[in-house]
């Protein structure tokens, strides 16, 4: 199942982060938000194993505004990236809250060095004044185990 | 390529300076493979990886990949991940636990010790193959382990692991000691992060005390700007760290810094934070004092927590944290390209929320997409993109130079926290191991 408005959003917020309109990407959030890229394939929680990235609203806050300091090495010039959102389902719908799944392919382009990411994606979306806002936003990155360079983009 | 002598190489380091080959060169690495990583004693893990007979994991060690196993009688093997026969590796898991390991091509099979336990159409080979010693996995000769810590070396002599550790022994005894049940263990996931510079680079970075204001001014800034959050969330040890990274020129000063022998150094503690500081007053610090303190008294527990180390550095392979219960082990892949991955410890009897703090202290100082990290890599590969300039041929380390005073345990203090002692001394180490020709 899926729904025009929920694939909407999701192409809404894909064009955001590529645009880094990244001050209107973090008001999508709710203020009890977490963004998580877990470290390890099915982690089950990001407690008592490492994330890649596990921020809550307010470390969300400070990674969007580092992105701002002049001298933010690695984020100074920022990667330029293109998300390919697909396979959008609503696996859950309990009136306020949905659960979404998608795939994600996303390039990322940064000092003469392109790399290709692909993730599989749960948002829980919530309804909030008539819009739909973001309570919880996980990215599986299909190689999370793997040894990686730096990761100073957005998924 | 060109052959470097011992006098070639000798004048690559000199008191204040090196040259930029020590960092960019690939007949520079690849006698580094031989001559020091195929040495020097090397950090591959930790005891509890491998906790059961049949437990196992993979790793490095120079170029050779290598299987470290616990054996049947419950002694630690580290194995040349590579079949006798036609050199197909054994095993391609990063860990696990197995009976045996058998060669996928043609089913030679060798126990958790090396030995060669099975060969398909051993008939055909004269004299019979199966269990013939001289086609075992070949074993790496030393092994030996320090307070739970699995050490090894390609060569077959050489200084003993004592010997080698000196006085950073007393760094490993700060990580174990801190455990109210007396045991640490692996947990909580590795970061296996890479970036495209040399391998002396991270190690060099890690007791540099100047660089957190520059490289890390960014998060700093952003921590600062950031409204103070009621209560103690998740967010509350990434924030600190990001803070206290920003901490004044005078505590980074007056922070002491010592090298030891064979390249080794280690930092005191620049932290202030009572989040952060085990030692320092917080409930769950309290409640963590409580359990050390009921198994090794009051005034033992006031000593070990009295400790007070920032990273701790075993050259060339790793780099801890004993008071933070990280470690990173740091694999170089080529002239330009290192592997560092990053552990978490768990300490046995502490409250599970220490190991949570770990975890979140782990993602902001470890962390692959850590926007504290990602700066130190960053500047890794500016460090290394910069060096591949022949305009100047020198890196300057004069820093603190000529105030270095000698300490006790054989090491030397620096002139102060921001002292490049630990850089001179590491490349000191590195000139005694390189023109040691075979």
């Amino acid at each position: 199942m899926s729904g025009p408005e929920v694939d909407r959003f999701l192409y809404r917020e894909a064009w955001l982060l590529d645009h880094g309109r990244l001050d209107e990407w973090l008001s999508l959030f709710t203020d009890d938000a977490v963004y998580w890229v877990p470290l390890e394939a099915n982690q089950s929680e990001p407690f008592t194993t490492g994330s890649l990235i596990y921020d809550d609203r307010r470390l969300l806050e400070i990674r969007v505004r580092q992105t701002k300091h002049p001298r933010a090495h690695a984020r100074v010039p920022a990667p330029r990236t293109v998300h390919q959102v697909t396979n959008v389902h609503i696996v859950a719908d309990q009136g306020h809250e949905l659960t979404v799944t998608s795939s994600l392919v996303m390039v990322e382009y940064r000092n003469e060095r392109q790399r290709v990411w692909g993730g599989l994606v749960e948002h829980r979306l919530r309804r909030m004044d008539g819009d739909l806002r973001i309570a919880a936003k996980r990215v599986d990155l299909i190689n999370s185990e793997s040894e990686l360079d730096g990761i100073a983009c957005l998924f | 390529m060109p052959t470097l002598s011992a006098d070639d190489i000798a004048r690559l380091v000199e008191p204040d300076r090196v040259h930029r080959a020590v960092y960019t060169y690939p007949q520079v690495f690849d006698l580094e493979m031989e001559r020091l990583f195929g040495r020097a004693w090397l950090l591959l893990g930790h005891e509890s990886q491998v906790r059961n007979p049949g437990d196992f994991f993979t790793t490095r060690m120079a170029r050779e990949p290598v299987i470290v196993a616990r054996h049947t009688d419950g002694s630690i093997h580290v194995l040349v991940n590579r079949c006798a026969h036609r050199g197909t590796t054994v095993c391609e898991s990063a860990s696990g636990t197995a009976r045996q390991f058998v060669c996928p091509y043609h089913g030679w099979t060798y126990a958790t010790d090396g030995a060669l336990a099975v060969v398909p159409f051993a008939d055909g080979y004269d004299p019979p193959a199966a269990g013939r010693s001289d086609l075992a996995l070949a074993r790496v000769p030393r092994v030996d382990g320090y307070r739970g810590f699995i050490f090894a070396s390609l060569a077959g002599d050489g200084p003993s692991l004592l010997e080698f550790l000196g006085h950073l022994r007393t760094s490993f005894d700060d990580l174990v000691d801190r455990a109210p049940d007396g045991q640490v263990e692996v947990a909580g996931g590795v970061f296996k992060h890479t970036y495209r510079g040399n391998w002396k680079l991270v190690l060099e970075n890690h007791n540099d005390a100047v660089h957190p204001a520059f490289v890390h001014a960014s998060s700093i800034w952003a921590a600062r700007e950031q409204p103070k959050a009621d209560g103690d969330g998740y967010a509350e040890i990434a924030v600190r760290q990001m803070l206290q990274n920003g901490a004044p020129a005078e505590l980074w000063e007056g922070t002491g810094l010592w090298a030891a022998p064979y390249g080794h150094s280690f930092m005191g503690d620049y932290h202030t934070d009572d989040r952060l500081v085990t030692a320092l007053d917080h409930p769950v610090f309290r409640e963590y004092r409580a359990a050390l303190e009921r198994r090794v008294g009051r005034e033992t527990a006031t000593r070990i927590l009295g400790v007070s180390r920032w990273n701790s550095i075993v050259y060339p392979s790793c780099s801890f944290m004993s008071q933070f219960r990280q470690l990173r082990i740091v694999q170089p892949l080529a002239v330009d390209r290192t592997l560092v991955s990053a552990y978490s410890f768990r300490l046995a009897g502490a409250p599970e929320q220490m190991f949570r703090d770990t975890v979140a202290f782990a993602n902001v100082v470890n962390g692959t997409g850590s926007p504290v990290l990602t700066d130190d890599l960053e500047v890794y590969e500016r460090a290394q993109h910069g060096l591949t300039s022949a305009r100047s041929d020198w890196v300057f380390l004069g820093r603190g130079r000529g105030g270095d005073q000698p300490d006790e345990q054989r090491t030397w203090r620096g002139k102060s926290g921001t002292s490049e002692i630990h850089i001179r001394n590491q490349l000191e180490a590195w000139v005694q191991y390189m023109t040691d020709e075979p």
